[in-house]
Protein backbone atom coordinates (compact mmCIF):
# COMPACT_ATOMS: atom_id res chain seq x y z
CA UNK A 1 0.00 0.00 0.00
CA UNK A 2 1.08 3.53 -0.71
CA UNK A 3 2.53 5.34 2.30
CA UNK A 4 0.24 8.37 1.92
CA UNK A 5 -2.83 6.19 1.43
CA UNK A 6 -2.00 4.22 4.55
CA UNK A 7 -1.65 7.48 6.48
CA UNK A 8 -5.03 8.73 5.32
CA UNK A 9 -6.67 5.40 6.13
CA UNK A 10 -5.06 5.34 9.57
CA UNK A 11 -6.25 8.86 10.34
CA UNK A 12 -9.75 7.90 9.24
CA UNK A 13 -9.76 4.81 11.41
CA UNK A 14 -8.44 6.80 14.38
CA UNK A 15 -11.45 9.11 14.43
CA UNK A 16 -13.98 6.25 14.60
CA UNK A 17 -13.70 6.84 18.35
CA UNK A 18 -15.71 10.01 17.84
CA UNK A 19 -18.86 7.88 17.46
CA UNK A 20 -18.66 6.96 21.12
CA UNK A 21 -18.01 10.54 22.10
CA UNK A 22 -21.06 11.65 20.13
CA UNK A 23 -23.21 9.17 22.04
CA UNK A 24 -21.66 10.33 25.31
CA UNK A 25 -22.23 14.04 24.72
CA UNK A 26 -25.77 13.34 23.56
CA UNK A 27 -26.36 11.40 26.75
CA UNK A 28 -25.02 14.20 28.91
CA UNK A 29 -27.20 16.85 27.35
CA UNK A 30 -30.29 14.65 27.30
CA UNK A 31 -29.84 14.06 31.01
CA UNK A 32 -29.26 17.80 31.50
CA UNK A 33 -32.45 18.73 29.63
CA UNK A 34 -34.35 16.06 31.51
CA UNK A 35 -33.27 17.26 34.93
CA UNK A 36 -33.83 20.94 34.14
CA UNK A 37 -37.29 20.11 32.82
CA UNK A 38 -38.11 18.22 35.99
CA UNK A 39 -36.69 20.79 38.37
CA UNK A 40 -36.07 24.17 36.72
CA UNK A 41 -34.82 25.72 39.96
CA UNK A 42 -31.81 23.37 39.95
CA UNK A 43 -30.68 24.75 36.62
CA UNK A 44 -27.66 26.69 37.85
CA UNK A 45 -26.14 23.77 39.75
CA UNK A 46 -26.93 21.15 37.12
CA UNK A 47 -25.69 23.29 34.26
CA UNK A 48 -22.19 23.53 35.69
CA UNK A 49 -22.07 19.78 36.16
CA UNK A 50 -23.30 19.23 32.61
CA UNK A 51 -20.66 21.51 31.17
CA UNK A 52 -17.99 19.76 33.23
CA UNK A 53 -19.15 16.40 31.88
CA UNK A 54 -19.19 17.81 28.38
CA UNK A 55 -15.61 19.04 28.69
CA UNK A 56 -14.40 15.71 30.08
CA UNK A 57 -16.11 13.78 27.29
CA UNK A 58 -14.96 16.16 24.62
CA UNK A 59 -11.39 15.60 25.78
CA UNK A 60 -11.72 11.96 24.71
CA UNK A 61 -12.70 13.14 21.24
CA UNK A 62 -9.65 15.34 21.17
CA UNK A 63 -7.37 12.46 22.10
CA UNK A 64 -8.60 10.63 18.99
CA UNK A 65 -8.35 13.77 16.90
CA UNK A 66 -4.82 14.35 18.14
CA UNK A 67 -3.81 10.83 17.12
CA UNK A 68 -5.30 11.47 13.68
CA UNK A 69 -3.34 14.72 13.39
CA UNK A 70 -0.15 13.00 14.50
CA UNK A 71 -0.62 10.33 11.85
CA UNK A 72 -1.36 12.91 9.16
CA UNK A 73 1.24 15.56 9.87
CA UNK A 74 4.28 13.81 11.29
CA UNK B 1 -6.79 19.29 -13.64
CA UNK B 2 -7.22 20.41 -17.27
CA UNK B 3 -4.09 20.67 -19.37
CA UNK B 4 -2.87 24.18 -20.12
CA UNK B 5 -4.02 25.55 -16.82
CA UNK B 6 -1.11 27.04 -14.94
CA UNK B 7 -0.03 24.58 -12.31
CA UNK B 8 0.06 25.99 -8.82
CA UNK B 9 2.04 24.26 -6.13
CA UNK B 10 -0.56 23.14 -3.66
CA UNK B 11 0.38 24.55 -0.27
CA UNK B 12 1.23 21.71 2.04
CA UNK B 13 -0.32 21.64 5.46
CA UNK B 14 2.34 22.39 8.05
CA UNK B 15 -0.01 22.16 10.98
CA UNK B 16 2.52 21.45 13.69
CA UNK B 17 5.02 24.14 12.69
CA UNK B 18 3.20 26.73 14.78
CA UNK B 19 4.24 24.93 17.96
CA UNK B 20 7.98 25.24 17.28
CA UNK B 21 9.89 27.15 19.90
CA UNK B 22 12.38 29.84 19.01
CA UNK B 23 14.30 32.21 21.20
CA UNK B 24 13.26 35.83 21.50
CA UNK B 25 14.83 39.09 22.70
CA UNK B 26 17.89 38.76 20.46
CA UNK B 27 21.25 37.49 21.69
CA UNK B 28 20.36 37.91 25.37
CA UNK B 29 17.38 35.62 25.01
CA UNK B 30 19.34 33.18 22.88
CA UNK B 31 22.09 32.84 25.49
CA UNK B 32 19.63 31.78 28.19
CA UNK B 33 17.17 29.97 25.85
CA UNK B 34 14.38 32.44 26.56
CA UNK B 35 11.68 31.32 24.13
CA UNK B 36 8.40 32.90 23.07
CA UNK B 37 6.71 30.42 25.40
CA UNK B 38 8.55 31.89 28.38
CA UNK B 39 7.85 35.40 27.15
CA UNK B 40 4.12 34.70 27.03
CA UNK B 41 4.20 33.18 30.50
CA UNK B 42 5.73 36.42 31.76
CA UNK B 43 3.11 38.43 29.87
CA UNK B 44 0.31 36.30 31.29
CA UNK B 45 1.66 36.70 34.81
CA UNK B 46 1.96 40.45 34.37
CA UNK B 47 -1.60 40.66 33.01
CA UNK B 48 -3.02 38.70 35.94
CA UNK B 49 -1.17 40.89 38.42
CA UNK B 50 -2.30 44.01 36.57
CA UNK B 51 -5.93 42.84 36.57
CA UNK B 52 -5.87 42.23 40.30
CA UNK B 53 -3.82 45.32 41.19
CA UNK B 54 -5.75 47.83 39.10
CA UNK B 55 -9.01 45.99 39.81
CA UNK B 56 -8.56 46.16 43.56
CA UNK B 57 -7.24 49.71 43.72
CA UNK B 58 -10.42 51.81 43.28
CA UNK B 59 -12.17 50.10 46.23
CA UNK B 60 -15.47 51.53 45.06
CA UNK B 61 -18.67 50.29 46.64
CA UNK B 62 -20.27 50.18 43.21
CA UNK B 63 -17.46 48.54 41.22
CA UNK B 64 -16.43 49.69 37.77
CA UNK B 65 -15.82 47.24 34.97
CA UNK B 66 -12.26 46.32 35.92
CA UNK B 67 -13.05 46.03 39.60
CA UNK B 68 -16.10 43.91 38.79
CA UNK B 69 -13.92 41.59 36.70
CA UNK B 70 -11.40 41.21 39.50
CA UNK B 71 -14.08 40.67 42.14
CA UNK B 72 -16.05 38.24 39.99
CA UNK B 73 -13.01 36.13 39.24
CA UNK B 74 -12.04 36.08 42.92
CA UNK B 75 -15.59 35.13 43.92
CA UNK B 76 -15.86 32.50 41.22
CA UNK B 77 -12.76 30.59 42.30
CA UNK B 78 -13.49 31.14 45.99
CA UNK B 79 -16.97 29.62 45.76
CA UNK B 80 -15.66 26.77 43.62
CA UNK B 81 -12.94 25.92 46.14
CA UNK B 82 -15.20 26.11 49.18
CA UNK B 83 -17.94 24.12 47.44
CA UNK B 84 -15.67 21.36 46.22
CA UNK B 85 -13.20 20.97 49.07
CA UNK B 86 -15.29 22.25 51.93
CA UNK B 87 -14.48 24.65 54.71
CA UNK B 88 -10.90 23.52 55.29
CA UNK B 89 -10.20 23.85 51.57
CA UNK B 90 -9.90 27.61 51.77
CA UNK B 91 -6.19 27.48 52.41
CA UNK B 92 -5.78 25.99 48.92
CA UNK B 93 -7.57 28.95 47.38
CA UNK B 94 -4.40 30.85 46.34
CA UNK B 95 -3.00 27.76 44.64
CA UNK B 96 -6.17 27.03 42.66
CA UNK B 97 -6.58 30.70 41.79
CA UNK B 98 -3.04 30.91 40.42
CA UNK B 99 -3.42 27.66 38.51
CA UNK B 100 -6.73 28.68 36.95
CA UNK B 101 -5.56 32.10 35.84
CA UNK B 102 -2.20 30.91 34.57
CA UNK B 103 -3.94 28.36 32.33
CA UNK B 104 -6.79 30.69 31.36
CA UNK B 105 -4.48 33.49 30.27
CA UNK B 106 -2.23 31.03 28.46
CA UNK B 107 -5.18 29.68 26.49
CA UNK B 108 -6.60 33.12 25.72
CA UNK B 109 -3.29 34.73 24.77
CA UNK B 110 -2.69 31.82 22.42
CA UNK B 111 -5.80 32.74 20.45
CA UNK B 112 -4.34 36.10 19.43
CA UNK B 113 -2.96 35.97 15.88
CA UNK B 114 0.82 35.39 15.65
CA UNK B 115 0.83 34.50 19.30
CA UNK B 116 1.83 31.27 20.93
CA UNK B 117 -0.04 28.97 23.32
CA UNK B 118 2.27 27.79 26.05
CA UNK B 119 -0.37 25.33 27.26
CA UNK B 120 -0.02 23.53 23.92
CA UNK B 121 3.27 22.03 25.09
CA UNK B 122 3.07 18.82 27.07
CA UNK B 123 6.13 19.93 29.03
CA UNK B 124 4.15 22.83 30.51
CA UNK B 125 0.90 20.98 31.18
CA UNK B 126 2.70 17.93 32.55
CA UNK B 127 4.69 20.04 34.99
CA UNK B 128 1.46 21.69 36.19
CA UNK B 129 -0.22 18.29 36.58
CA UNK B 130 2.76 16.81 38.41
CA UNK B 131 2.79 19.85 40.70
CA UNK B 132 -0.89 19.21 41.48
CA UNK B 133 -0.47 15.50 42.12
CA UNK B 134 2.62 15.94 44.30
CA UNK B 135 0.80 18.60 46.31
CA UNK B 136 -2.25 16.34 46.71
CA UNK B 137 -0.11 13.43 47.90
CA UNK B 138 1.90 15.57 50.31
CA UNK B 139 -1.25 17.17 51.75
CA UNK B 140 -2.88 13.79 52.19
CA UNK B 141 0.21 12.29 53.82
CA UNK B 142 0.60 15.23 56.17
CA UNK B 143 -3.04 15.19 57.26
CA UNK B 144 -3.66 11.46 57.49
CA UNK B 145 -0.19 10.01 57.89
CA UNK B 146 -0.06 6.36 56.95
CA UNK B 147 -3.86 6.25 56.84
CA UNK B 148 -3.40 7.76 53.40
CA UNK B 149 -2.80 4.24 52.04
CA UNK B 150 -6.30 3.17 53.07
CA UNK B 151 -7.33 5.35 50.14
CA UNK B 152 -6.39 2.51 47.82
CA UNK B 153 -8.78 0.08 49.50
CA UNK B 154 -12.29 1.51 49.93
CA UNK B 155 -14.04 0.76 53.19
CA UNK B 156 -16.52 -2.10 53.08
CA UNK B 157 -15.03 -3.84 50.07
CA UNK B 158 -14.56 -7.59 50.50
CA UNK B 159 -11.00 -8.46 51.55
CA UNK B 160 -10.90 -11.24 48.96
CA UNK B 161 -11.06 -8.61 46.22
CA UNK B 162 -8.02 -6.73 47.54
CA UNK B 163 -5.56 -8.16 44.98
CA UNK B 164 -7.76 -6.68 42.23
CA UNK B 165 -8.98 -3.47 43.82
CA UNK B 166 -5.66 -2.22 45.16
CA UNK B 167 -3.74 -2.30 41.86
CA UNK B 168 -6.69 -0.76 40.02
CA UNK B 169 -6.92 2.05 42.56
CA UNK B 170 -3.17 2.65 42.43
CA UNK B 171 -3.22 2.76 38.65
CA UNK B 172 -6.16 5.14 38.62
CA UNK B 173 -4.37 7.36 41.15
CA UNK B 174 -1.20 7.41 39.08
CA UNK B 175 -3.03 8.03 35.81
CA UNK B 176 -4.50 11.28 37.18
CA UNK B 177 -1.58 13.51 36.20
CA UNK B 178 -1.43 11.83 32.79
CA UNK B 179 -5.07 12.49 31.97
CA UNK B 180 -4.93 15.95 33.53
CA UNK B 181 -1.97 17.04 31.42
CA UNK B 182 -2.99 15.34 28.18
CA UNK B 183 -6.52 16.75 28.32
CA UNK B 184 -5.35 20.35 28.36
CA UNK B 185 -2.53 19.75 25.91
CA UNK B 186 -4.72 17.83 23.42
CA UNK B 187 -7.46 20.44 23.56
CA UNK B 188 -5.08 23.26 22.77
CA UNK B 189 -3.14 21.41 20.07
CA UNK B 190 -6.26 20.08 18.35
CA UNK B 191 -7.88 23.52 18.31
CA UNK B 192 -4.87 25.26 16.86
CA UNK B 193 -4.23 22.52 14.30
CA UNK B 194 -7.82 22.87 13.13
CA UNK B 195 -7.31 26.63 12.65
CA UNK B 196 -4.23 25.89 10.57
CA UNK B 197 -5.94 23.19 8.50
CA UNK B 198 -8.92 25.36 7.60
CA UNK B 199 -6.67 28.33 6.88
CA UNK B 200 -4.71 26.13 4.49
CA UNK B 201 -7.96 25.07 2.80
CA UNK B 202 -8.64 28.76 2.27
CA UNK B 203 -5.30 29.26 0.51
CA UNK B 204 -5.84 26.10 -1.56
CA UNK B 205 -9.29 27.31 -2.65
CA UNK B 206 -8.04 30.77 -3.54
CA UNK B 207 -5.41 29.12 -5.72
CA UNK B 208 -8.16 27.68 -7.91
CA UNK B 209 -9.11 31.03 -9.49
CA UNK B 210 -12.21 33.22 -9.32
CA UNK B 211 -14.63 30.50 -8.24
CA UNK B 212 -12.13 29.46 -5.62
CA UNK B 213 -12.32 32.90 -4.03
CA UNK B 214 -16.04 32.35 -3.51
CA UNK B 215 -15.40 28.84 -2.23
CA UNK B 216 -12.79 30.12 0.20
CA UNK B 217 -15.56 31.90 2.11
CA UNK B 218 -16.59 28.50 3.49
CA UNK B 219 -13.41 27.70 5.41
CA UNK B 220 -13.15 31.35 6.47
CA UNK B 221 -16.63 31.25 8.00
CA UNK B 222 -15.78 27.94 9.64
CA UNK B 223 -12.63 29.44 11.11
CA UNK B 224 -14.60 32.36 12.55
CA UNK B 225 -17.05 29.95 14.18
CA UNK B 226 -14.13 27.87 15.40
CA UNK B 227 -12.60 30.94 17.03
CA UNK B 228 -15.76 31.39 19.07
CA UNK B 229 -15.68 27.74 20.03
CA UNK B 230 -12.02 27.97 20.99
CA UNK B 231 -12.78 30.91 23.28
CA UNK B 232 -15.27 28.65 25.04
CA UNK B 233 -12.78 25.79 25.17
CA UNK B 234 -10.04 28.05 26.54
CA UNK B 235 -12.18 29.06 29.51
CA UNK B 236 -13.69 25.61 29.93
CA UNK B 237 -10.37 23.77 30.02
CA UNK B 238 -8.95 26.15 32.59
CA UNK B 239 -12.11 25.58 34.63
CA UNK B 240 -11.90 21.80 34.22
CA UNK B 241 -8.25 21.78 35.31
CA UNK B 242 -9.10 23.84 38.38
CA UNK B 243 -12.18 21.78 39.25
CA UNK B 244 -10.31 18.50 38.94
CA UNK B 245 -7.55 19.92 41.13
CA UNK B 246 -10.23 20.76 43.70
CA UNK B 247 -11.74 17.27 43.47
CA UNK B 248 -8.33 15.68 44.00
CA UNK B 249 -7.69 18.01 46.92
CA UNK B 250 -11.07 17.04 48.36
CA UNK B 251 -10.04 13.38 48.14
CA UNK B 252 -6.75 14.23 49.82
CA UNK B 253 -8.38 16.13 52.67
CA UNK B 254 -11.30 13.75 53.30
CA UNK B 255 -10.04 10.38 51.97
CA UNK B 256 -13.12 9.36 49.95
Amino acid sequence: MDHEAAKALGAGIAVIALAGVGVGIGNIFSALVNSVARNPSARDQVFGLGILGFALTEAVALFALLIAFLILFT
Amino acid sequence: MAAGQPTIDAPTIDALGQFKLHTVLGPIGASVNFTQSNLLMVVAGALILALLYFGARPRAIVPGRLQAAAELSYDFIYSMVSEQIGHEGRRFFPFVFTLFFFILFGNLLGLLPFSFTYTSHIAVTASLAILVIVLVTVVSLSIHGLHFFSYFFPKGAPVLLAPIIVPVEIISYLSRPVSLSIRLFANMVAGHVMFEVFATFMVMMAGAGAIGYLGAVGPLALNVVLMGFELLVAALQAYVFAVLTCIYLHDAVHLH
